[in-house]
This record gives structure tokens, sequence and C-alpha cells, in this order.
């Protein structure tokens, strides 16, 4: 049952030289035995120690009992995509440890727990056997709490393998635990237990080291879901709906926290927004858009089976033009799927959701600072192009831990759109709700309570003044228009990133968490087969020209995405020429897990070698 | 007519005190079957709010999918209004009161948008107690899609093509009450005094309102042999293409006293037993009102009135505790919190 048994490995040669700083750690443990502590305090430590750090977190669908993998990779060159090999496994489950010691390349290194006995199963790997029971008693006289510090114990252990400062270590677990202060205590010593038994009984004969860096200075540690959700604060949101969903419930729950420390007014005490825990997605996106309409900036994250549910919805929106944010953590489908595994795979549905005639404004953040940066700019979009607009997130960027810059205050006002007010009804001398007066398909909307003429939002058919019709002509019109709209939207979504490397034939595009993977892979293609790249990362749809241009100046183009079907590649097909669309070739990737470099660089030299 | 402002008093015209004569309430002409009880309940919500001197640009009229769900257009033509989808105006109505809590809310729902498609978000909407009034225009089938059975229907009527229904009735009230709404009440579209004094005694109140206005439906309500049977129409049409036949029905009046049980007979021969509450009916007691929607249910009569009040519990927007302001019309300077916030957020990140 290891996360990697369905996926064909290459092993690498096991070099002799030291490596300092480029290592992956894969701890094995069981839901629920307080190794989430051990792994963020190990973590916080490489973070504090200046190294560019990821941790990835392959969890089951489950509270408690099943196996679980954390997997931690430190890299002095700043990767901080999921590394498909493993240099170092933590091997605390016996329900999967045999299976993980045998997925494992030569040259690995393997700290578990003595009982398991696993040395004998292969000679091409290095064992460091660990009593964590015996080490535990002393540590911890209650036999009730000893389950939850035992895992601590491996922290010290790799403290003393690796050269993890002890003081980081330390500074890592009162961060981590707060002020509970007999917790903290109890951690200390374990994660000293662990460390005095390496130092008397474990002899270092492997080649990764850990060693202080200044690649962090003035960063912090955070998850995709909390910038989401400070953006959101940060955009002024009113009006929060959510289901408790995997892997998008931390956003509102942080939201929730956030909310109560900033957004409460300060001479009543009461609030300025609120956050409804609603019966289902229907009622979600229902409250999102009758306080869209209202005139709040409202908003609700889900992931795939909500987005499912929240189609017909939706599609009222659209057609009658309504704004309202919808965060989008992405899991893997269909159905049920694997709600707690990663993917791509909401794009084409998202793009077109609801029956008839629909596009909706997707935004796609790549890292933290976008998940923050591109749910403000969800807002104001919204309100701009007076729809519903989607931040395509996933469980990757979303419930995974990253280091990053810190966040940004916004540098520009709040866009609520085209209001009405007493200088336009002026202007306009005669208001129709849906009249487009400035050619850009955007039409003044006015909202209840604010003085202005009133109008009856419907979505069935109507005309240019929200009076029902079942005219042709009425209905052609609007839709036209609505398409105009979202001819406009390819001005002021964010645009693409381009890199265009000179004398590049080939060039990849790709969009979201995995950015991560594609920037490691073009190193790997030049540096191991010469292979030069270009790079192009949509971060929304609509697209710009810049996707046409770019492709014409490229001989092939793969796009590279996180789902079966090569789902974006579909939705490009659309916006390009029959000669651009036959430069296009696909690299997919679906097991669940995060895409990492090593399968994008792969997937390109074989199709470049076909 | 989609976007007028309230109409300027004609002279000689009563006026309320927010200077509006009753003509500034009206709305769009109706499109339902003549002598439909929902064009009935539109005349009482027209007086109702310029009896109490509602200004239209503070009401907000929402709707789901329906017969019912078209009403909203022909009353309050000044106020904002907005028709969604199946079974959803609980959800987009909520939104809504939360964005401006000071807009009065009224909702238009059917037996099947609340009793079937909506039954969730109806369920949740009472649990909350969202200040609103729903009305629910109540007539036991589908009359948009042309007369299917819905879930309020009672228990061996039948469709004009002969299916009986064979499941018990939800009943609205009751479940309203079981749920928390805090202003609960029964009335028939046809009784002018009884829907106009709970219309205007749900506008004073503040928490959700249920109205569950039995509304016959002129069209579907056929019985087989009655001379409106589709089979009779078929036989008696013009062959001009599928025409639906709709007979012209006088609206049906009822006015009784409290305390007596008026009978009265639909347009299709059929007879709905109204009992109404009698003075000294106490609304407060939850548990009396159960028992006399129990009661009157076995007897296979409809008990009509104020059947239960709790004018103490906390509306849904009281218990979030929101700020005076709307949250719709909230500055950018409340809205986005300060630097040193971010920064502290920040701080703790690190």
């Amino acid at each position: 049952m290891s996360p990697e048994s369905a996926i064909q490995e290459t092993p690498a040669a096991a070099a002799a030289q030291e490596m300092v700083n480029d290592f992956s750690i894969q701890v094995a443990t069981v839901n629920g035995s307080g190794s989430q502590t051990a792994n963020l305090v190990l973590v916080r430590s490489l973070f504090q120690m200046g190294i560019p750090v990821s941790g990835k977190n392959l969890f089951p669908s489950n509270i408690a009992g099943l196996p679980t993998w954390y997997t931690i990779r430190a890299n002095r060159r700043g990767y901080v995509a999921r590394k498909k090999e493993i240099d170092l496994l933590v091997a605390m489950n016996p329900e999967t440890a045999k299976e993980d010691v045998l997925a494992l390349s030569a040259g690995a290194v393997v700290i578990y727990d003595e009982p398991l006995k696993l040395q004998d199963l292969r000679g091409d790997l290095i064992f460091y056997p660990v009593p964590f029971d015996k080490l535990v008693a002393p540590v911890c006289p209650d036999a009730k709490l000893r389950r939850l510090v035992r895992n601590v114990i491996y922290d010290g252990v790799l403290s003393k393998l690796l050269g993890i400062e002890m003081s980081e270590l330390e500074a890592a677990l009162g961060k981590q635990l707060g002020k509970k202060s007999k917790a903290v205590a109890l951690n200390q010593a374990a994660l000293k237990a662990g460390y005095d038994f390496a130092d008397t009984n474990l002899p270092k004969r492997d080649r990764f080291r850990a060693e202080r860096m200044n690649a962090t200075q003035g960063k912090i540690l955070i998850e995709g879901n909390a910038a989401v959700a400070i953006g959101a604060m940060m955009a002024g949101v009113t009006v929060v709906t959510w289901y408790p969903i995997t892997p998008s419930s931390t956003v509102c729950e942080t939201l929730i926290e956030y909310m109560k420390q900033y957004r409460l007014d300060k001479a009543s005490g009461k609030a300025t927004f609120a956050i409804v825990q609603a019966e289902d997605e229907l009622a979600s996106i229902g409250m999102a858009l009758g306080a869209g309409w209202a005139g709040a900036r409202s908003m609700t994250a889900t992931s795939g089976p909500g987005i499912s549910l929240m189609a017909e919805l939706t599609g009222l929106g659209y057609y009658s033009e309504v704004p309202a944010v919808i965060i989008d953590v992405q899991r893997l489908g269909p159905s049920t799927g694997l709600p707690t595994r990663t993917a791509q795979g909401d794009i084409l549905s998202t793009a077109v959701l609801s029956h008839g005639d629909t596009r909706h404004i997707m935004l796609i953040p790549n890292s933290v600072d976008e998940c923050y940066k591109l749910t403000m700019a969800a807002f104001d979009l919204a309100e701009r192009f007076q729809t519903p607009v989607f931040v395509m997130s996933d469980l990757d960027l979303g419930m995974n831990t990253w280091v990053a810059d810190v966040l940004q205050y916004p540098d520009k006002p709040l866009n609520r759109g085209k209001r009405l007010d007493a200088g336009t009804l002026a202007r306009l001398g005669e208001w129709g709700r849906y009249v487009d007066v400035d050619g850009d398909g955007i039409a003044y909307r006015s909202v209840p309570g604010d003085g202005m003429p009133t109008y009856f939002n419907r979505g069935s058919g109507h005309n240019s003044r929200g009076q029902y019709s079942e005219r042709a002509d009425d209905y052609t019109n609007t839709v036209d228009r609505l398409a105009r709209k979202f001819e406009t939207a390819r001005q002021w979504v964010p645009a693409e990133t381009v890199d265009v490397e000179p004398e590049a034939r080939i060039a990849v595009i790709a969009y979201g968490s995995t950015h991560w993977a594609v920037e490691e892979a073009r190193d790997q293609l030049r540096q191991e087969a010469g292979v030069k790249t270009s790079y192009l990362r949509l971060r929304a749809y609509p697209f710009t020209a810049e996707v046409g241009r770019f492709i014409d100046g490229h001989a092939r183009v793969y796009v590279v995405e996180q789902n079966r079907d090569a789902q974006m590649l579909g939705l490009l097909k659309l916006d390009l020429t029959a000669e651009q669309v036959g430069r296009l070739r696909s690299v997919r990737y679906y097991t669940g897990l995060p895409i990492d470099a090593r399968s994008v660089s792969d997937a390109v030299l074989a199709q470049e070698r076909e | 007519m989609a976007t007028e402002t309230p109409a300027a008093q004609t002279p000689g015209k009563k006026v309320n005190r927010i200077r509006l004569d009753v003509q500034a309430y009206r709305g769009g002409k109706s499109t339902l079957c003549a002598g439909c009880g929902h064009n009935a309940i539109s005349e009482r919500i027209v007086e109702a709010c310029f009896e109490m001197d509602v200004d239209p640009q503070r009401v907000i009229k929402l709707s789901g999918i329906g017969c019912s769900s078209k009403s909203p257009a022909y009353f309050l033509g000044a106020a904002h209004g907005f028709n969604a989808v199946h079974g959803r105006m609980a959800a987009v109505a909520t939104g809504a009161v939360l964005a401006n809590q000071h807009l009065v809310a009224i909702g238009v729902s059917g037996d099947g948008d609340t009793g079937a498609i909506g039954a969730g978000h109806f369920v949740h909407l009472m649990r909350r107690n969202v200040p609103m009034i729903y009305i629910v225009e109540n007539n036991g089938c589908y009359g948009l899609t042309k007369g299917q059975m819905s879930p309020t229907a009672d228990l061996g009527s039948k469709l004009k093509n002969g299916v009986v229904s064979d499941l018990p009735p939800i009943d609205l009230c009751a479940l309203a009450i079981q749920l928390g709404a805090s202003f609960v009440a029964r009335s028939f579209s046809g009784d002018k005094r009884q829907l106009a004094s709970l219309l205007k005694a749900a506008m004073a109140h503040r928490g959700t309102v249920l109205l569950d206005v039995i509304s016959p439906c002129v069209t579907f309500n056929d019985h087989e042999g009655s001379t409106k049977s589709y089979a009779y129409v078929k036989a008696h049409d013009d062959p001009l293409g599928e025409v639906l036949f709709v007979p012209y029905f006088d609206d049906i009046v009822v006015d009784y006293e409290p305390g007596t049980t008026e009978v009265v007979t639909l347009h299709d021969g059929s007879r709905v037993y109204l009992k109404k509450i009698a003075d000294g009916y106490n609304p407060k007691d939850k548990l009396a009102a159960l028992a006399l929607l129990d009661e009157t249910a076995r007897k296979g009569e409809f008990a009509t009135g104020l059947l239960y009040v709790d004018p103490d519990r906390t509306s849904f927007t009281d218990l979030l505790n929101l700020v005076d302001t709307p949250l719709s019309l909230l500055p950018e300077d409340v809205l986005r919190p300060s630097r040193e916030a971010l920064d502290q957020i920040m701080e703790r990140l690190r």
C-alpha cells in the first residue's frame, strides 16, 4: 500500500558524494498518532536553518488508524515540488513498512522501529534501528500519552544524523505547541531521548546532511488555504458560506479565526461579516449569490463534489449576472474519488459549469502568494464582470506547507464594478439593468437599499431592462452580450507569465501547482539532455492573445497538467487555430500525488524521441 | 414594470404615511390563470404593504420556480426582485438578508418548491430563524408543469389523469413549528380579512414567518367525470391543435368568524374545510399548536389563523451580531484590515 506502488520507479544510482541540503524524508506513520506535530517541527527546523523546504502530507481519508505518509524535501536550489525518490524513510507503521522499504531506491536510508526487523529485507540500503518503545517509557511515565510523544523521538534521531540543529528543533516545538507547557516539556524530553540514542548507538553511515543557509530570511511558512483566507479578508469579503469538504474546509475555518480578530467593529465589537456553515453546497452558492446580488462581497469554498452540486445556481449567477467568488480546492475525482489526493481535474467542467451556453472566469494560482493575490483579484473581477468567479486551487497548494515571501499589503483600492449612482444615472438619462452602454458587455447595476432604481433579477429569459421575455431577439442579444463581456475579461484577468528561452524549439505550458515540477524539469532537460525550453504559465481563463503568439514561436508545445483527459489542452483548442493546435503535445500526471519534475522531463524526452 | 420607482401620489387618492397611494404598490399584470388564488394573495400583499407604510424600495421579493414563484412580478413593481431556481429561494433569501438585514424580505414559494425540491433549505431557514416572510401558496399540485402531485397533496386526492396520492402530506406548518420558525400561520387565499391581518402581523415580526396559504389551483384540481376534466375538454374542444383548456372562474372569497368551520367548495366541486382558530387560543404554546394541527388534520380540516408565535426567539441576523450598517454598504476602510493587521499575521507565520 505504498503511495508510490503504482508508479514506475527510476532507480537512481547511489552516488558516494555527500548530499548537503538536498534530500527528501518520507515519514510513514499511522493517522491520528500525533505524527503531524513531529513532521511540522522538522519542516520548521529546516526552514529556521535557512534551507528551502516543503512538506507534503499524503494522508488517508480517515481520522485515525490508516497509513499516512509525510514527505519533507530540503533543497538548496529551492526546488519544492515533490521529489520522486525517497532518500530517507522513517518507518513507523508496521502495516506498510515492508512495502515502503521495498519501494526505495538503492542507497536510501531507513530509520525504523526496531521490532519491525526491516534490515533483512534488502542489502542495498542503510538501516538505523531505533527502539522507540524503550526510549519513550522513561520520558513519558503516563502510558496513555506515550503514543503522542513517541513520534518526536525520530525528530531527535534525524537531528543527530542529519545535523538539524537541536536549538531550532526546540524552538520549532515551542512554536508548534504554543502555551501547552506540559506538552512542550514532554516533547522536549522525547526529542533529547532520540538525539542521545542516535549519538550513542547510530554511527553515521549515510551521505545526507543539513547545513545552515540563508535562503529563508524574512519568509513565512503557510498553507495555500490560509493564504486564500487572508486574501478574502483583505478583499473585504462580508458574506462567507461554506459546507465542510476536504480539502477546502480550512479555507473557511482559518477565515473565521482571522475575521474574529481583525474584522470586528472597534466601537461596538460587532461583526462586519457573516459566516454561515450551510446545509449543503447548493445552499452555499445560493446564499453567496443572494448576498452578491444584494451588494455584499460574498464567497464560498468547496471542492469537486461541491462544484458539481453548484452547477445550476452558477448558471443562474452567470445568466442573471450576479457576482460571487467560489474557491475550488481541487481533489481527485470523479465522484468521491480520492478525497485526500490532489488533481487539476475540475478545469473543463468548471469553465462551462451549468447547462446551456455558459463561460466562467477562472483564476489559477501556482503558489501561496498567488492564492492570496488571485483571491483578492477574484473579488474585484466578480464585481467588475458581475458574474461568479472561480479560484482554482488544489489540495497540494491548499493543504501543504510552503515557504513564501511575506504577503504584501494590497496597493490598489477595491474595485466594486459598475454600480449605479446619482451621477451615472443623470449621465445615462435612462437606465436598464442589462443595457450595454459602454460597449464592453458590462451594464450598470443597482442593489437593494442603495436608493437607485430597482430591477427584477431572474434566471429566466429577459430583455435589456430585466423584464421577462421569450422573444428570440431578446434572448440572442442577452447571450451575445454575455459573450462580449467574456471577451472583455481577457484584458482584465491576470495575464500569463512567459519565459521565452532564445533558440528553444520546444516549450511548456502549465498552470497552478504544476509550476514547481515544471521549473525543475526545465533545469533537468537543459542540464541532463541539453534541451532548452520556453515556458508559459496560464493564470486565468479566458486566456489572453499571448498564448497564441507563444505557440507560434515554437515547434512543439507541451501542455502539462494533473488530470487524465488533458482538460486544459481541450480548453486551449477552443481558442487556437488548427495550425496552433497541431503543435500541442500533452503531458499528464494523475496518480493523486503532486506531480514531480522527473515525470515531466521523462515524458517530454520520450515524446521528443518519437 | 421592472424599473419603476414609486409613483408620486395622484391628487385626491388616499395616501399612507410615506405619501404613497396604493397604486405605488402594484406590480405587473398577472399571467396566472383567472381565478387563481395566487392573484388574491398578491392583492393582499399590496394592501398590507400600503397599510403598513412599507417603502417598496426597502422590500426584496424572492421566489423559486413554479406558478407561485411567478407571482412576485405581480406585486410591488417598485421593489427589487429575485426569481431564483427551483427550490433555492430560501438560500438566496438568506444570503440577501445577511447582506442587508434592514430590508423587508418577502419570499413566495409553492408546495412543490418548498415541500419537495426545496425541503432541505426550508428546514434550515426555519432553524436559523432568518428574518423574512416566507409565503407558501399551497395548492397541492404542480400547476406550471400541468398538474402533477405535490408533497402537500392530501392522502387519497386524485389527479385528472386518475393518479391518487397514496402518501401522507407534509404539513408545512407543523414542520415549521418543530424546526423553530418564530411565526407560523395558515390562511386561505380567499379570506381577505384573515390574510390581510396575518400579513400585517408578519411584517411587524423579526424572525422567520411561515405563512401557509391554501390557494386552490383552478386548472388542475379536476376530478374524473367533471365537466372540466381533461377527457371532457378533449371531447368538446375544437381541433385547433394542442390547446390547454383553462376555464374562467371567479375568485373564491370567504369570510367567517373565529372558532367556526367554513366549508369551501372549490371550482372543481371539491371541498376544503377551514377551521378558524378561536379567540381564546394561545399561539405561544408550541405543544398546543402541534396538537391542534394534528387534531384538525385527522378530521380532514385545515386550522387557519396564527398557529404559533415566539416573539422572543433571536433572529439569525441578531445571532450573528452584525454591525448596524448593512454589510453591503460598508466602506472600504471598514472592509480592509490595516497594514498592521497583516504584519501581525505575517509575524506569526515566520
